[in-house]
């Protein structure tokens, strides 16, 4: 179910109305604007208390520090949406990292590497998505075993960590670009441009208006004719592409790979999805919402290394209580409706 | 539509559309349907006929790529073809609004309509060309529903209206409709039929289902009845009479429903006594305006009413399931305050609900366990059903309401649409509750069922329940009440003892309100 507001109530005597007009915007969008709120009375609270915080380059460096959980936010709405989940997301940006790493240390040419690393994720997302749909095993448990499976074979590649020297990654990773006084990397504007893309697909192609359908009501969905095998396949092999993406970016960000990094990433990019106002249960949400809240994490740790005397696990406390305060408010959301 | 000349317009009218032959299909465990036919000809209405189980839906997804079939052939078009899934059939012209409203309520009105074939200019969505051809067909439809509102904020009936809507926006040469009927009133019916009536004269086929024989004689023009899974005949409308279709297909003779109306219609005065239940005031703004109303042990109270007139509204605060926002109420003389289900189930009072079906079913429980869920919430979850009483209750209320397969193990899921409906209806029943609401019980369910429904209901009265009943069918209401509560435009205008009122005295106290007000 989604966020609902009641009709506006008709005036006493005469016959209400049978239909509301004019109620979806904000009711679609209430959740993100809510999650924008939160971001914004964050980021007031900030530059209250600590000197500095209100440049923008704070800002920018949240988008340059999470660039990768974007992409990953992106896929995971995908699969969220169908009312999916995807476990595998933080074993395959590891798996990715280290695909990378090791091709380029035997010395492929950095776009061979690149290429690899998508389909590689992509194929995984797609097998998995094939079981769930074809054999109908809960996503958790398939993607539960992916992420094993993914995990498991960063270790086949290498029992340590691979720094990368490739010329064209370091360039990537030393990259800036100056927007007045600040900057950015390109690693932002890969996730921006896959953000855009990601709002485009959802919600002016059939493949997205599927997505919401299938999610809304999968039974419903195939008797009205849609594909709904492909956009439940599709989701997952998505997903895959963005954590192979996620997993570039990352081994950008960090020029190594490694197989015990981002261990529970996944279960960033959830938080993230939730906190940005998508129904776990599917069928609602936007992908806007999901950056957001990566943004809305990302300034958390800000907070964190702004203070100095707050110890890291904060982190993790905060995010706690605020995927609770959102679900709770989701929540009442849905309730209003019955 | 390719221009053709008038004899090859005439020889292709002869064709049948489709043509189904010695289909059967089965489940485990059961024979759906065995070795049946159906021959759906260009411009003829075609309904398709049977008690509760028959076979009718199983029929339909047979054709439309739901189920496969086991063996059989379907023609289309003059050619054999065996669809894999709806969007194939729905591919090949085929456009079906199936018996379960199919459609998502996170989307809206318009988005419902057009999912898989939205307008697009530049491989992008046209949002506000989909809008626009939504709107004109819910105009065409003689509908005023905002085609950008969330589908899920309109009631039942709007969602079925909008499910026909989008089966007719397709450009089909068949058109099946399950059931489309059973939760709209007159009007709509009446504008239903009206667009039926335009595109048989296009030439499309339409296949309809009702448990309405009067719809059913209204509009078609052949019918197909199943018994059992298996083919009774075809039959001509205008050859039959509705004796023979009722005998046709339930195969036994019609005393038994004879005996039950009579039973049913012996009404007498019961208002002696303290009231069991009376409201004073009691409304809430934007549901219901300040209704009174008093109800007597062992009597049965009739609302009628247009939909959308407030009597589900009435309904859900005399349950609790909505609070109200002023006004008192009495149980037996004493005062109480109504705000949750929890505490009307504990003052004995049980709702069945008009969309009980998507509010109630459990698919993967048997049919005995989704009888006791309510009577089990009552009791406590700590204190057990002894296995017996379950089982003897069950198989009561199985036989009570005819219901079937007759298997308390059977699961739910696997039940016909009717067949479900009884079973959400018994678990209300099973609570033996004080006073019974009961909200469109007989919906989507079979004449003879309908006739053992209205014969429960008042045997129930006769041992001292209080019964409201509510029904779109005037006729219904009027047979069962001892008292009849009129609602218009969410008040409550008009009340009398049920002696010789009929239904168009009913139809023109609303009808006289409408001419007061204007
Ligand atoms: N998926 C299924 N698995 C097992 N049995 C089924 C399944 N679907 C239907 N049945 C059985 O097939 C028979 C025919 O059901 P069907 O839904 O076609 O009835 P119907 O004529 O449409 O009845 P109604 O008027 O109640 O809608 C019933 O006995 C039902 O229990
Ligand atoms: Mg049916």
């Amino acid at each position: 179910m989604t966020t609902v507001i009641s009709p506006p109530e008709s005036p006493a005597g005469s016959p209400a109305p049978r239909a509301s007009r004019g109620f979806t915007f904000p009711t679609r969008f209430l959740p993100v604007i809510a999650t924008i709120a939160l971001f914004i009375a964050m980021f007031g609270v900030g530059s209250f208390r600590y000197e500095g915080f209100s440049s923008p380059q704070t800002l920018l460096s949240v988008l340059v520090d999470n660039s990768h959980l974007i992409v990953l936010a992106v896929g995971m709405t995908f699969v969220i949406l169908t009312g999916g989940i995807d476990l595998s997301v933080g074993s395959v940006v590891a798996l990715s990292t280290m695909i990378a790493a090791e091709t380029l240390r035997a010395g492929w040419a950095a776009p061979l590497v690149i290429v690899t690393v998508l389909l590689t994720g992509s194929v995984l997302g797609l097998l998995m998505g094939l079981v769930i749909h074809y054999f109908e095993i809960q996503p958790f448990i398939v993607t539960l075993a992916g992420m094993f499976l993914a995990r498991g074979l960063c270790y086949v590649i290498s029992l340590e960590s691979i720094p990368i020297k490739n010329e064209t990654f370091t360039s990537f990773a030393s990259g800036t670009i100056e927007i007045g006084d600040y900057f950015i990397t390109p690693s932002v504007i890969v996730a921006l441009v896959v953000l855009v893309i990601a709002a485009v697909v959802l919600h002016m192609t059939r493949f997205g208006r599927t997505v919401y359908a299938v999610g809304g009501s999968e039974q419903s969905a195939l008797l009205m004719g849609l594909a709904v095998a492909r956009t439940k396949v599709g989701v997952y092999v998505i997903s895959g592409f963005c954590s192979a993406l996620a997993g570039l970016l990352f081994s950008i960000y960090t020029l190594s790979g490694y197989n015990l990094g981002a261990v529970g990433m996944e279960l960033d990019a959830i938080a993230a999805v939730v906190i940005g106002g998508t129904l776990l249960t599917g069928g609602s949400g936007l992908v806007l919402g999901s950056a957001v809240g990566v943004l809305v994490l990302g300034l958390i740790q800000s907070f964190i290394s702004f203070d100095g005397t707050l110890s890291s696990w904060w982190t993790k406390i905060t995010i706690g209580v605020l995927l609770l305060v959102f679900v709770l408010i989701q929540r009442l959301f849905t309730r209003r409706t019955t | 539509m390719i221009q053709m000349t008038a004899e090859a317009a005439e020889a292709t009218r002869t064709e049948p559309v489709v043509q189904m032959s010695g289909v059967s299909v089965s489940f485990p465990g059961v024979k759906a349907l065995q070795s049946v036919g159906l021959t759906l000809r260009p411009g003829e209405v075609h309904a398709l006929m049977g008690e509760n189980g028959a076979g009718k839906s199983t029929l339909i997804k047979a054709l439309t790529g739901v189920y496969s079939i086991d063996e059989g052939t379907i023609i289309v078009g003059g050619e054999p073809r065996t669809f894999h899934s709806p969007a194939e059939s729905q591919a090949a012209g085929i456009s079906t609004v199936y018996q379960e409203v199919n459609l998502c309520t996170n989307l809206t009105v318009a988005e419902n309509m057009l999912l898989g074939r939205e307008p697009r200019s530049f491989g992008r969505i046209d949002t506000r060309a989909m809008n626009r051809r939504a709107g004109e067909t819910l105009t065409r439809l003689g509908l005023d529903i905002d085609p950008k509102s969330q589908l899920g904020t309109h009631p039942i009936a709007i969602q079925q209206l909008v499910a026909i809507a989008r089966a007719v926006d397709i450009d089909a040469e068949l058109l099946i409709l399950d059931e489309p009927t059973s939760s709209l009133d007159a009007d709509e019916v009446a504008k239903l039929f009206e667009v039926m009536r335009t595109l048989r004269a296009e030439g499309v086929a339409i296949v309809f289902v009702s448990h309405f024989l009067e719809q059913v004689f209204a509009i078609s023009d052949r019918m197909t009845v199943l018994r059992n899974g298996q083919f009774v005949g075809e039959y001509l409308t205008a050859e039959t009479t509705q004796l023979q279709l009722v005998q046709a297909m339930i195969g036994r003779e019609l005393e038994t429903l004879e005996k039950i109306e009579q039973a049913a219609e012996e009404h007498t005065v019961k208002t002696q006594g303290a009231p069991l239940m009376e409201v004073i005031d009691l409304g809430r703004k934007g549901s219901v305006e300040s209704v009174d109303l008093q109800l007597f042990e062992g009597e049965v109270i009739g609302i009628a009413g247009l939909l959308g007139s407030g009597r589900t509204e009435l309904a859900r605060l005399l349950f609790g399931a909505d609070t109200p926002d002023h006004g008192d109420m009495r149980m037996r003389s004493k005062g109480t305050k109504l705000r949750t289900p929890r505490q009307a189930i504990d003052h004995k009072i049980a709702f069945s609900s008009e969309n009980r079906r998507s509010e109630g079913v459990i698919a993967d429980l048997s049919i005995a366990d989704n009888m006791v869920l309510a009577m089990q919430a009552s009791r406590g979850w700590l204190r057990p059903i002894p296995a017996r009483t379950k089982d003897r209750l069950v198989r009561k209320y199985i036989e009570a309401l005819d219901i079937r397969p007759a298997d308390p193990n059977a699961l739910m899921r696997n039940l016909s649409g009717g067949n479900q409906q009884k079973v959400l209806l018994a678990r209300w029943l099973i609570t033996e509750p004080e006073l019974l609401i009961l909200d469109e019980p007989t919906r989507g369910i079979d004449i003879g069922a309908k006739a053992q429904i209205q014969q429960l209901v008042a045997d129930l009265s006769k041992d001292g329940m209080s019964v409201v009943f509510i029904s779109a069918e005037l006729e219904e209401v009027l047979r069962l009440s001892d008292r009849l509560v009129v609602m218009r435009d969410r008040r409550k205008i008009d009340e009398r003892a049920n002696e010789d009122v009929t239904v168009s005295d009913v139809l023109e106290i609303i009808a006289g309100e409408v001419r007061n007000d204007a």
